[in-house]
């Protein structure tokens, strides 16, 4: 079973050189800190910056450069800066070549839900909407089972959706799973000590296996 | 063509309850903190602002919010504010959460003279309710209409006499869209200039679309998550 750093190693496996990666709060900001070395990647915050860099160092923050998740941060040599609509102009316009991001439930045919809980204070969608309609390459970072045990992969989502058939892969604790356009999460790999039968009992949509499933590699 | 004020009380001097306004910011980054300041103490009431957060408890919108002057929020995500919560649940206080690319596209869709923009954003979800539907080359859009704003505020690094905008870093974010949708566009800069100071080349705003500016003071600039690596 993976923990959250594990769960950023392997998605970080699936960044190719070249690429232009939009990555959420939570799990996926941690893969920025696993990217394969010779592996060129240029980070898109959605604020309006491509090319965002880590933290600062003590002392030398800066209010005025922030990422999505108004932490203190740096930028690097070739980055650009730009406003909010150009921002999601170039989200919109599939320039962004990957988009990690967080989800609550993911269904068997691509559906996300990740925004809002009925009952509880909504605090908003923020970009995740306009992100999940429009990016092409959507990885999920998530726990397999919500804090009451129950499947977060699902034949159909019961939270409010973000967006529709729009999920490509996901990777849990457990495993690595496709999102089959014509419906269906296909087991790819599990995570190093996982049974399939571990992770048929977590997933609660349906679940497509075909042969030997491997253990996951990590770096 | 010389648009400076003398301050953010006489910019927002004609700012009356029950009018529509745009805050540039995103987060506490880049928001116009004298006008903030300026309206809190003018106490017009009734507000609808169109900004991205609610800013936090004491800091940004949040203080007006704090005075009740704010009758509906038009947000993106408006999570980390106490009061905003408060007044939420109790129903003094009306929200409307857009997506964030929806709702920078449509202050850009006004400063461009467009009535309305297609968005995928939303297809499928609680915010396509009630809205037209247009399909594109197979793909489901959702029409969103033009904001009407009475005034845009925002926020600026530098600006010349003539109402010529630079922004800093990603204290830009909202305010160059939002300048350009108000129906009067009042900005606060750092650094007041003389025109010829700003290089023509690397102008963010132009300044047709400012009406009023002003060298603001006492920037405090919070720093709403705060975070650092160790040297």
């Amino acid at each position: 079973m993976l923990d959250k750093e594990g769960i950023a190693k392997r998605i970080a496996k699936e960044i190719k050189d070249g690429y232009y990666v939009n990555l959420g709060i939570g799990i996926p900001t941690l893969v920025a800190n696993y990217i394969p070395e010779g592996i060129d990647v240029v980070l898109q915050s959605e604020n309006g910056l491509l090319g965002m860099g880590p933290f600062p160092f003590e002392g030398e923050e800066d209010a005025d450069m922030i990422n999505a998740g108004k932490q203190t941060i740096t930028i690097l040599p070739g980055s650009a800066v730009f406003d909010s609509a150009m921002s999601f102009g170039m989200i919109r316009a599939k320039k962004v070549n990957l988009t990690i991001l967080g989800a609550m439930e993911v269904s068997e045919n691509g559906d996300i839900a990740n925004w809002k809980i009925p009952g509880k204070m909504v605090k908003g969608m923020g970009g995740a909407m306009d992100l999940v309609a429009s990016a092409e390459n959507i990885i999920v970072a998530m726990q397999h089972v919500n804090k009451a045990g129950e499947s977060k992969l699902l034949p159909e989502c019961s939270l409010p959706l973000t967006g529709v058939h729009c999920v490509k892969k996901i990777v849990t604790e457990l495993a690595v799973l496709d999102v089959l356009p014509e419906g269906g999460f296909k087991l790819l790999e599990r995570a190093p000590g996982v049974s399939v039968e571990e992770i048929r009992n977590a997933t609660a949509g349906k679940l497509i296996i075909e042969g030997d499933i491997p253990e996951m590699i990590l770096i | 063509m010389n648009k400076v004020v003398s301050n953010a009380d006489e910019a927002i001097r004609d700012i009356k309850s029950g009018m529509t306004l745009m805050l540039g910011g995103f987060g506490l980054c880049g928001l116009p903190e004298n006008c903030i300041a300026a309206l809190v103490k003018k106490g017009v009431k009734e507000l609808t602002c169109i900004s991205n957060n609610a800013g936090v408890d004491g800091f940004g919108i949040g203080l007006m919010l704090k005075q009740r002057q704010v009758k509906k929020m038009i947000s993106s995500y408006v999570g980390e504010n106490a009061e905003f919560e408060r007044q939420l649940l109790s129903g003094e206080l009306e929200v409307e959460l857009i997506p964030q690319g929806t709702l920078a596209t449509r202050c850009m869709a006004a400063g461009y003279g467009m009535p309305a923009i297609f968005t995928p954003a939303g297809i499928g979800t609680e915010v396509a309710q009630g809205k037209e539907i247009r399909n594109f080359h197979g793909k489901d859009y959702l029409m969103e209409l033009a904001f009407d704003a009475d005034f845009a505020i925002v926020k600026a690094w530098k600006g010349d006499t003539m109402g010529n905008l630079v922004y800093r870093h990603t204290a830009r974010n909202f305010n160059p869209v939002m300048a350009m949708a108000g129906k009067i566009t009042i900005a606060e800069v750092e650094e007041l200039v003389e025109p010829g100071e700003l290089d023509p080349d690397h102008i963010h705003t132009p300044g047709i679309y400012v009406h009023r500016i002003f060298q603001g003071s006492n920037y405090e600039k919070r720093i709403e998550q705060r975070t650092v690596r160790k040297k």
